[in-house]
């Protein structure tokens, strides 16, 4: 194919949305329909990668659409945060995809086609954000990816699904029209432009007190972003189905959130104005405290699902402190963790998925012993927990050394010991699960369920051993992110030039 | 023939609505009210094109002279709400035949139209004249054919909601009468553009304040804004489905154009912004008006309730840029008499639509409509986000306006609240899609199809009107901004 | 000053009682007379403005210089027009009420809708 890398660009954006018109037309026929979904998906790869390897060719690459009123205009562009983003957005949502494929069928869910059909619209929101070339853009793909998330998250359409839904749509959609526009309305005023710009487009002698103040709004605002007291959403979707939540978590919501953050601290207001602002570090507090005590909060749960999501919550805060941190270590951390934390967590998540369809437990407590059953993917379970806590053989080890490096540089020492108390919570509340799934008679292991899981221990006798591993096409996707993980220990490079360029605006 | 414009804008529906008792065949009446209306929206475009390439058009009536004789001026301001005015009335005609089949006894539907095409007449005539008084007499011909409109509602309470109607308005009506005789008092002319040379003069004295006073309130009855908003829930819940879909994009929207042309034109930008502080009564008014009409919609069961008491806040948006007295402030607010007379009209024809299918449009009944009238219940969701002002729709363009228009002059903190209000909006509009998508229809409730095509067709034209001007928003910015422009610039 | 401004004096007191009439009744025919005087009212104070002291009908004759005003008073002839059509449309609102409801009493119109809202609630509910 010989296409221009600016046409690839859109094609790589409105692809996802015309893919949705073939799964409507062939909706009856479940084969036809996930075919069109994977050759999109397939497409899509093809198409970024291409437009990565333009990128790290040198050649800028933009394009403009239209122009809404005048100054404001939808246009993209790309540069290494976004291309990041991207390439592992869409990586992902092939992965995703296939494990969907499968827990869908197993699962026997209803409305299959709708669910395609807004995964692939959330998706192509996602490459709108990702290569959105000023902040306008990315607002209409942040309120899109916002609204087609909606009938995902209440896919189950149960009265706990509706209620989840409303706690979902309220918080961000009332975060993003109250906090989030009103600041993007007011930097339009302050400084005239909405565009991405390396370094910043506030004028040097801006009002600090305002510039402050806009901080604030916008981190407030992106409520994507998960940072307390903005959380609540996350949890309450858990009650999707577990390739929702994988989307959610690991690559489309949460990940535009904390990308949006970057984008707004790298580009609108830029790194030197960031570390004069008065509020920036009240806000990297905030963060510091949404990190440590989503950690607390997530050892006391129970439910499996419910506690990666606060762990989700948890680690999106590093992504926030890293950014607000105002050091380059710290937006080259923040840009791999996303990376790293998306391997990690769609990981988890699928693990969590597949003990549900093949064994249909959701409680911690109930989980002994299942390794012996599932011992692959409880074995990718412990890889992933390994990746989020930061340990090698793992790609979590990069990005935490470089946000630890970060808050040494800028001499954030409460906030140093702040990560890495959260580290050690961490593998109080994510090894515990994997040494119970394969030692169910290991009696004493620091755990906040201990009580819980003696009392179980007594009365439920050991599960058998017989092995009953999740559908293949799960199994197949949970290898994949396992093996990621992995790879991105022994082979950053890429990433890691990627996260560093971000600064320079160019590789 | 393109001299005669602006009188043929007025007088092809006022013709038209005696023709319609001697034609009685109520399908061929129908036919022939959709031409009419078609005609006089042609007249509006053409006359929106001659007005932005060659300016202010004016017109003598009967050959006499302003300012003795009646003038009919028509500027970018006017020219733009006739526009409106015009087009919503054709389609929302066109599905005006289907729906009053099941919503108005036989015996009347020839009167319906009668009343239908003298309203819209009194509304381009308020709009099109340059004379004050000739404002009451199309306002009165609008209002007296609105009220009978009203009670043609099926259920009792419409003839109580329209006797309501009956009161409130004639004593809006009124006050305006006494502000334009008071006017006149002082400077003994009817001529709009005439009074704004004259006023000046006189500005400094009791009578021309009280004149002021009486116009702005009879006007502020008029379009409903808090708190003299009591008459417009009942009116527009159970008027006919089709006469509140008119209304609710046009009636309200008349009244504040005449606030507009008032205020800026008449009395002059600076005697009512300086002298008088309307500035904080109506941003006052405007902000209790959004919060305490959108709470309310919250609680109600009837869904044209609910969009009834959304409209009183919308109106409530629209006061808040015009008391701003700014030129993006003015912008907001025609943008948004535009784009609201599109969500609106949109939703309320949806409603019409299910009324059709339904029978009624409480909140029970709208049990699995997203899965028995899909098209239908889409156009109330895209209305609904309209409403909230998300991206691309037409909410989102007034709203930024409005909200630059705040910051301009350093409102952070009503700018903030504007935005929270716009929550509300999520959670009125909100209700009705969980219950329309999430839950299982009625039991009692036999299985209703999607709407007639002859409904789908104009509420889809509404639909795509509301995404594409929120996209492509050259012609209605362009317009609103050139027509606040010059209402700053040299008055009329 | 009182008898200088009697008819303004006439037209605020005959505003008053009307709109007086139309808030305090409950008999809406009774609200509709309030609103014809509040109407009048003003329909006196159109005519008493063109009324020019010592001047006559504005017929050209010889000798005559001065003339009342007499735009104002055909205004309010249409005004008039409106004010009777205002009347009868409402009147004949209150003949079909009265058929729906059996009363012209605001408080038992207003107490058999919300009667009529409760019960279906209660249904609702039930």
């Amino acid at each position: 194919m010989n296409l221009s890398l600016e046409l690839m660009l859109q094609l790589a954006i409105i692809m996802p949305f015309l893919s949705t018109i073939g799964m409507v037309t062939v909706g009856r026929f479940p084969n036809a329909r996930e075919s069109v979904t994977i050759t999109t998906c397939l497409l899509l790869i093809y198409l970024v990668v291409q437009l990565y390897l333009g990128l790290s060719a040198g050649e800028s690459i933009a394009a403009f659409w239209w122009e809404l009123l005048p100054g404001l205009s939808i246009s993209f562009a790309i540069e290494p945060l976004g291309m990041l983003f991207a390439l592992i957005a869409s990586f992902l949502w092939l992965v995703t995809t296939c494990y969907a494929i499968g827990y869908m069928r197993g699962h026997n869910e209803k409305n299959q086609t709708r669910f395609y059909v807004c995964f692939a619209i959330a998706i192509g929101a996602v490459m709108g954000l990702a290569f959105s070339a000023n902040l306008f853009t990315l607002f209409i793909f942040y309120e899109v990816l916002t609204l087609s998330t909606y009938p995902l998250v209440t896919h189950a359409g149960s009265e706990k699904a509706k209620k989840g839904g409303r706690t979902y749509l309220g918080i961000l959609l009332f975060t993003s029209i109250v906090f989030f526009l009103l600041a993007i309305v007011s930097t339009w005023f302050v400084a005239g432009t909405l565009d991405f710009k390396p370094g910043g487009i506030f004028a040097k002698d801006v009002d600090k007190i305002v510039a402050g103040i806009l901080l604030v709004l916008f981190i407030f605002g992106i409520g994507k972003a998960a940072i307390m007291p903005f959380h609540r959403w996350l949890p309450a979707a858990m009650v999707a189905p577990t390739p929702v939540s994988s989307l959610l978590h690991a690559v489309a919501v949460v990940k535009a959130g904390v990308f949006t953050v970057l984008k707004v601290c790298v580009f609108i207001f830029g790194i030197d104005l960031l570390a004069v602002l008065p509020t920036t570090q009240f806000l990297v507090y905030l963060a510091g405290a949404s990190v440590l005590l989503a950690s607390i909060v997530a050892m006391r749960q129970d439910n499996l699902k419910a506690r990666l999501a606060y762990s989700t919550v948890s680690q999106l805060g590093y992504v926030t402190i890293g950014a607000l941190l105002a050091s380059s270590a710290g937006v080259i951390g923040s840009s791999m963790h996303i990376a790293m934390h998306a391997f990690g967590k769609i990981t988890l998540f699928f693990c969590a998925g597949a003990i549900l369809v093949t064994l249909h437990k959701s409680k911690i407590s109930e989980m002994r012993g299942i390794g012996l059953q599932m011992p692959l993917t409880m074995g990718a379970f412990f890889i992933a927990s390994l990746s989020i806590i930061g340990v090698p053989p793992t790609g979590g080890t990069w990005s935490k050394w470089y946000l630890m490096i970060a808050t040494l540089e800028t001499e954030q020492f409460v906030l140093m010991v702040t990560l890495v108390l959260s580290s050690l919570l961490n593998i109080a509340y994510l090894l515990p699960i994997s040494f119970h799934a394969f030692f169910p008679n290991l009696s004493r292991f620091t755990s906040a369920n201990d009580a819980t899981c003696q009392t179980q221990n007594a009365q439920v006798s050991l599960p058998s051993f017989a092995i009953k591993e999740a559908p293949l096409p799960s199994l197949i996707a949970i290898i994949v992110t396992t093996l990621g993980c992995l790879t991105l220990f022994v082979y950053p490079q890429p990433l890691f030039e990627l996260a560093s360029a971000v600064l320079t605006g160019r590789e | 023939m393109t001299a005669h414009l602006p009188i043929l804008q007025v007088i092809i529906p006022l013709m038209a609505a005696p023709i319609c008792l001697i034609l009685k065949r109520a399908k061929l009446v129908w036919l022939f009210s959709l031409i009419v209306s078609v005609l006089a929206f042609s007249v509006s475009v053409l006359l929106l094109q001659q007005v932005m390439t060659s300016g202010v058009i004016s017109y003598e009536l009967g050959g006499w002279q302003a300012p003795w004789g009646i003038e009919y001026r028509i500027d970018k301001l006017n020219a733009f709400v006739l526009l409106i005015i015009t087009s919503i009335s054709t389609l929302v005609l066109i599905a005006a035949q289907a729906s009053i089949e099941k919503e108005i006894p036989k015996d009347k539907h020839t009167l319906f139209y009668v009343l239908f095409l003298l309203s819209l007449t009194g509304m381009l005539g308020i709009v099109a004249t340059g004379d004050a008084f000739n404002v009451f007499v199309f306002l009165e011909i609008s209002s007296l054919s609105a009220y009978a409109l009203i009670a043609l509602g099926k259920n009792r309470r419409a003839l109580w909601a329209s006797y309501q109607y009956l009161i409130m308005g004639t004593i809006g009506a009124t006050f305006i009468l006494i502000g334009i005789g008071l006017m006149y008092q002082m400077t003994g002319t009817l001529n709009m553009q005439d009074l704004s040379q004259r006023l000046p003069e006189v500005a400094a004295t009791r009578t021309v304040f009280v004149a002021f006073a009486f116009v702005t309130v009879g006007l502020c009855l008029k379009l409903a804004l808090f708190p003299l908003h009591l008459w417009l829930p009942n009116a527009y819940a159970f008027a006919p489905s089709i006469v509140t879909a008119f209304f609710a994009a046009t009636a309200t929207k008349v009244a504040i154009y005449l606030l507009i042309r008032f205020t800026f034109s008449v009395f002059g930008l600076s005697f009512s912004f300086t002298t008088i502080p309307l500035q904080t009564v109506f941003m006052a008014l405007g902000l209790i008006g959004i919060f305490v009409a959108s709470s309310t919609a919250i609680y109600q069961n009837n869904i044209k309730h609910v969009f009834a008491y959304s409209s009183i806040s919308q109106i409530g948006y629209m006061i808040i840029g015009f008391s701003l007295s700014s030129v993006t402030g003015l912008t907001s607010t025609l943008l948004h008499l535009f784009n609201h007379a599109l969500m609106k009209s949109a939703i309320f024809l949806a409603l019409a639509a299910i009324m059709f299918r339904v029978g009624n449009v409480q909140l029970d009944n709208f049990r699995g409509l997203g899965r028995q009238m899909p098209l239908t219940m889409a156009a109330i969701v895209v209305g609904g986000l309209s409403l909230i002002g998300v991206p691309l729709t037409v909410g989102f363009v007034s709203k930024w306006y409005l909200l630059t228009a705040l910051l301009e002059q350093g409102w952070w903190p009503i700018a903030a609240l504007v935005l929270l209000a716009s929550i509300l909006a999520v959670v009125y509009v909100w209700r009705i899609v969980e219950v329309a998508y999430f839950k299982e229809p009625l039991p009692d409730r036999a299985p209703v199809k999607e709407a007639p095509l002859i409904f789908l067709v104009p509420i889809w034209i509404l639909v795509i009107a509301n995404v594409y001007f929120g996209i492509d928003t050259r012609f209605s910015v362009q317009v609103a901004e050139s027509a606040a422009q010059s209402l700053f610039g040299v008055s009329l | 000053m009182i008898v200088g401004l009697f008819n303004d004096w006439v037209v605020v007191v005959l505003m008053m009682i009307g709109l007086y009439i139309v808030i305090a009744h409950g008999n809406l025919v009774k609200k509709l007379i309030g609103l014809s005087i509040f109407q009048t009212s003003v329909f006196i104070f159109y005519i008493s403005m063109a009324k020019v002291d010592g001047g006559t009908a504005p017929i050209l004759a010889d000798g005559v210089t001065q003339y009342s005003n007499p735009l104002p008073h055909v205004l309010i002839l249409t005004a008039i027009v409106v004010g009777i059509a205002t009347t009868a449309l409402g009147l004949s609102l209150v003949v079909r009420i009265k058929e729906a409801y059996s009363s012209i009493e605001e408080e038992n119109i207003q107490k058999q809708d919300n009667k009529a809202l409760k019960q279906s609630a209660m249904e609702q509910q039930a």
